[in-house]
């Protein structure tokens, strides 16, 4: 069946199954492959998108539920080819990552808890990455990469809304 | 150790440079990989852990549409040759796919091929299996004793590898010591479990008889194994390293899953796609890790000095062989720790069962000997009442006895391990912690500070192979680098191999940086595919920043000579009398000057200016040697094993609440000596990440069987993977002890935390029990397990 979708800021017609789910859909039909799948049960968040700018799980949502919702995938966070987000940017900084699997949804979960909590405390952040598994790090740089997001972030003169798609 | 002492680069926090890709989503993982025309696998498992299989019938799967092939055992083993045994056990044969008989619950049947993922899980579910169901033995023990079912009849029976090796005087020091102890832990079946599952994409080209593999792979020798299996001439597998590996610590081996794709692809001469789902791959996906049990006897004098040791390793590696005993065997090469223990009788015993084939994890059987060892560190405090660390101290080698020789004939490169100690004590206020347990049981918790220190082997070579397979000759384990510096003046350095999070392109572009004194940012790393690639073997055994490290130091430092030589040729004096500095080459004592420039101009455009003999162009190679592996063990089996040995000594307080038995982190601090670090963000990164390894496989990991053999952590629900909820804030104190045997002093950390993590989790718990006088001596300490064992001993009480 036709779905209609609203991927990063873009219109996109796609022919799936209807049990296809969403992370399929991007991976598939898309071919935005910066979303990863981990367990598809819904425990890892690799497969972590948002939608209208809250983190989603993509491979417990199908393709047809995300009809008409703002989604937003890892390829849109950079703001221009080869330049970070703050965020990206942060988590180079304190190599919050070793592989790179989880990190895609990592970076997304954070960038949304930055722009609901602009100035997290530990627990924060720890809580809202809590929800992913990262295998290689240990979470100790991740935490270290989103709260030096948060300080840059503060210090920045960017518009708070760092997501693209995102209503104001 | 050649290089300066203070380094430019090397040591300096710097970023790692294959981050950027991946903060964008824009690795290339095997799961990327798109091909024109690709089909999929889905694998038909076995709902028996043994059974012989009476018929397949693939009807109602053909039938289905998009379905390709359904390929079963007997068609491939016809076709392909057995996968390779580590030991000398040819009765032992595994095949890709079941021949004949099942031998765990979820061992693959068939295989499925269609357009589409979802297709062939379709129709897999419509393959029809008729089995005969037959006994079978799941517990090691049980498997050990001389009448249960063998899980290979034509092997007779479930033994592998029973050997006992003595090494030094263990019964005059047995006899002279006026105590011992003996125990029992035992290591729950853990496991890596990375987040992306194993996945391979193969494609073959009938016109240019080229098979090319796209793979998350980390496996020695894995072109070559694919290669023998399919009966291909080693030159007709491709297997591109450039791939990111989204995580393996060991596990990624994938050997059986790829020459299965290899004998699709050429059947049906189509691209094949064979990425596991989580299903597959904790059930059947070559994933598991070691499942042992120690029995261990220590001989020790009223002051807490250890004399001997005598330990038994029982290992339950699964229905199949592979690699997985030789992990028993690399243990030999710090089989005493950190600690001057004088003998040791260490007995190996392999044994199959029926449960999924085990493989290499992280520390490749280390983190569970370190346990073992740690706890009867413990254990003889305990006895002699004296202070656990104490007890330590009085043990440890001490730093002006290195390089030591230890009883199983491995030589330690370097240590202060006192000195790790008293920095850790210092920075944690060890008295202050002591307190803060008082002060937690006052308030009715249940506290323990938990100790270890152990060793992290590193460098990696293979001796553990001729050590217990008398056939394998193996004392090569190499890796290589290649520089190529352009006629615009830009280096581009080669590494031979897939990284899994390592930042190996970091490694070798700050080591060659160093050496040649340039910006590392400047210096582009290729991976080359396994036809164009130079000799190596996979980064196993913490071995990259040693050997990779050294290769390209020496490739390096080839390159440099090189310069030396053209710039001494124009200036007319001795190679002695130029100073290299910034890639610019100045003659002492004269005129002379060139710079980097007007050297790459003279090697790539004046073949006229250059000294007689000399190659054109800028380029070298290195292909290195694993340091101290120059000797095939003795037939007493003594052994060098790795040439460098990292310390780790970790301080832990746990509280737990009676009432819940959860273990809660109060404090978690760790000393880390790595010798020289290359790059601290890299090594802070492993050694938090294997702190989190191993507080999962201490208190939430297992693969566990019900008493039917049906393997029953089948998802990320019942196998628990630590989450940032449960990982606690780790300090790391750092002490530097070059390694003497590396060119920069480094050593390996790439298992670091792990192997120390577990041990130290399961003192500190059992400091807190240590008022109800229980003592948990299997891991994982579950929460379950736990509240039970408080509440049965309150109960009691
Ligand atoms: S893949 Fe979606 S949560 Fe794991
Ligand atoms: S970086 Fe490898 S799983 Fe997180």
């Amino acid at each position: 069946m036709k779905v209609e979708l609203n991927v990063n800021n873009a219109r996109a017609s796609v022919e799936v199954e209807p049990r296809t789910t969403l992370v399929d859909c991007l991976r598939d039909n898309l071919g935005l492959t910066g979303t990863h799948t981990g367990c598809e049960h819904g425990i890892c968040g690799a497969c972590t998108v948002l939608l209208e700018g809250e983190p989603v799980r993509a491979c417990l949502m199908l393709a047809v539920q995300a009809d008409g919702y703002a989604i937003t995938t890892i390829e849109a966070v950079a703001p221009a080819p080869g330049e970070l987000s703050i965020v990206q940017d942060a988590f180079c900084e304190t190599h919050g990552l070793q592989c790179g699997f989880c990190t895609p949804g990592m970076v997304l979960t954070a960038e949304a808890l930055l722009r609901r909590i602009p100035d997290p405390t530990r627990a924060d952040i720890v809580s809202a990455i809590s929800a992913n598994i990262c295998r290689c790090t240990g979470y100790g740089q991740i935490v270290e990469a989103i709260a030096l997001a948060a300080k840059r972030l503060a210090g920045s003169n960017l518009p708070r809304q760092v997501v693209p798609g995102e209503p104001a | 150790m050649s290089a300066p002492v203070h380094f430019k680069f090397v040591e300096t926090p710097r970023r790692v440079r294959e981050d950027r890709r991946f903060v964008a989503g824009r690795g290339r993982f095997v799961a990327d990989v798109r091909l024109p025309g690709m089909v999929h696998v889905a694998l038909v498992p076995s709902q028996h852990p043994a059974a012989r299989i009476i018929e397949i019938d693939a009807a109602a799967a053909l039938a289905m549409p998009g379905v390709h092939a359904v390929v079963a055992g007997a068609e491939l083993a016809a076709a392909v040759d057995p996968m390779m045994n580590g030991l000398d056990t040819p009765n032992v044969r595994r095949f890709p796919l079941a021949v004949g008989q099942v031998r765990y619950n979820g061992e693959w049947i068939a295989a499925v091929v269609a357009d589409s993922r979802a297709q062939a899980e379709d129709a897999a579910e419509l393959v029809e299996a008729s089995y005969e169901a037959l006994p079978f033995v799941l517990d090691a023990e049980a498997a050990l004793k001389p009448d249960s079912v063998p899980v290979h009849p034509d092997h007779g029976s479930n033994v592998l590898l029973d050997r006992t090796f003595v090494w030094g005087d263990v019964a005059q020091h047995f006899a002279q010591s006026p105590h011992q102890i003996a125990f029992r832990v035992t290591w729950g079946r853990n496991s890596t479990v990375p987040v992306e599952t194993f996945g391979v994409v193969v494609a073959w080209d009938p016109w240019n008889e080229i098979l090319d593999v796209w793979a998350s792979i980390q496996m020695p020798k894995y072109a070559d194994q694919i290669a023998r299996a399919l009966r291909l001439p080693a030159n007709a597998v491709r297997v591109h390293y450039d791939v990111d590996v989204g995580g393996s610590y060991g596990v990624k081996r994938g050997i059986k899953h790829t020459v299965l794709a290899g004998y699709l692809a050429r059947r049906l001469n189509r691209p094949v796609r064979l990425i596991e789902d989580r299903l597959e791959n904790m059930r059947a996906g070559d994933a598991h890790g070691p499942d042992r049990i120690f029995d261990v006897t220590v001989a020790f004098d009223s002051d807490g000095i250890i004399n001997s040791m005598k330990m038994r390793a029982l290992d339950n590696v699964g229905a199949y062989a592979g690699r997985a005993p030789f992990q028993l065997g690399k243990p030999v090469g710090a089989i005493v720790g950190p600690y001057r223990i004088k003998s040791v009788e260490y007995r190996a015993v392999s044994v199959t069962s029926n449960k999924a084939a085990q493989e290499a994890v992280r520390g490749f059987g280390q983190a569970p000997t370190n346990y073992a060892i740690e706890t009867a560190i413990d254990r003889v405090a305990a006895a002699l009442g004296l202070e656990r660390i104490e007890v330590r101290r009085r043990n440890f080698i001490r730093k002006d006895e290195f390089p030591y020789l230890i009883p199983s004939g491995t030589r330690y490169d370097s240590g202060d391990y006192h000195t790790v100690v008293d920095k850790v004590l210092a920075h944690v206020d060890w008295p202050a912690l002591q307190q803060q347990r008082e002060q937690l049981r006052a308030q009715g918790l249940l506290a323990g500070i938990g100790i270890s220190a152990c060793l992290e082997p590193s460098g990696g070579n293979s001796s553990f192979e001729p050590l217990l397979n008398p056939k394998n000759t193996t004392s090569t384990w190499m890796e290589s680098c290649r520089i190529n510096v352009d006629a615009l003046g830009y280096v581009t350095a080669t590494i031979h191999t897939t990284s899994s999070g390592q930042g190996h392109e970091t490694l070798a572009a700050t080591v060659i940086g160093e050496v040649l004194q340039i910006d590392p940012d400047r210096i582009r790393i290729v991976r080359p595919d396994s036809l164009a690639s130079l000799p190596g073997n996979s980064p196993v055994g913490s071995r990259m920043a040693i050997m990779l490290g050294g290769a390209a130091f020496h490739a390096a430092d080839k390159l440099k000579r090189k310069l030396i030589r053209i710039a001494a040729h124009q200036f007319g004096c001795a190679e002695a009398d130029v100073d290299y500095a910034t890639g610019g080459i100045k003659q002492r004592g004269g005129p002379g000057q060139l710079s980097w420039i007007d050297l790459v101009t003279i090697a790539h455009r004046n073949f006229h200016l250059l000294p007689a003999e000399m190659e054109p162009g800028l380029e070298t190679t290195h292909v290195m040697q694993v340091p101290t592996g120059e000797a095939l063990p003795t037939p007493d089996g003594r052994v060098q094993m790795y040439p460098c040995h990292s310390f780790e000594f970790h301080v832990v307080l746990v509280a737990i609440d009676p009432d819940l038995g959860k273990p809660e982190f109060r404090r978690y601090v760790i000393g880390h000596d790595c010798g020289t670090v290359i790059n601290p963000a890299i090594v802070k990164g492993m050694t938090l990440g294997g702190i989190a390894h191993g507080i999962g496989a201490a208190l939430l990991e297992e693969f566990v069987y019900d008493d039917q053999g049906q393997m029953i952590s089948q998802s990320f629900m019942d196998y628990v993977l630590p989450s940032a909820h449960e990982i606690p804030e780790v300090e790391i104190v750092h002490h530097c002890t070059p390694s003497p045997f590396t060119v920069l002093g480094q050593k390996g950390s790439g298992e670091s935390g792990y192997l120390g993590a577990p041990a130290a989790v399961a003192s500190a718990i059992n400091d807190a029990l240590a008022p109800l006088g229980i003592v948990m001596s299997k891991l994982p300490i579950r929460i379950p397990e736990l509240s039970d064992a408080i509440a049965a001993a309150r109960a009691s009480k």
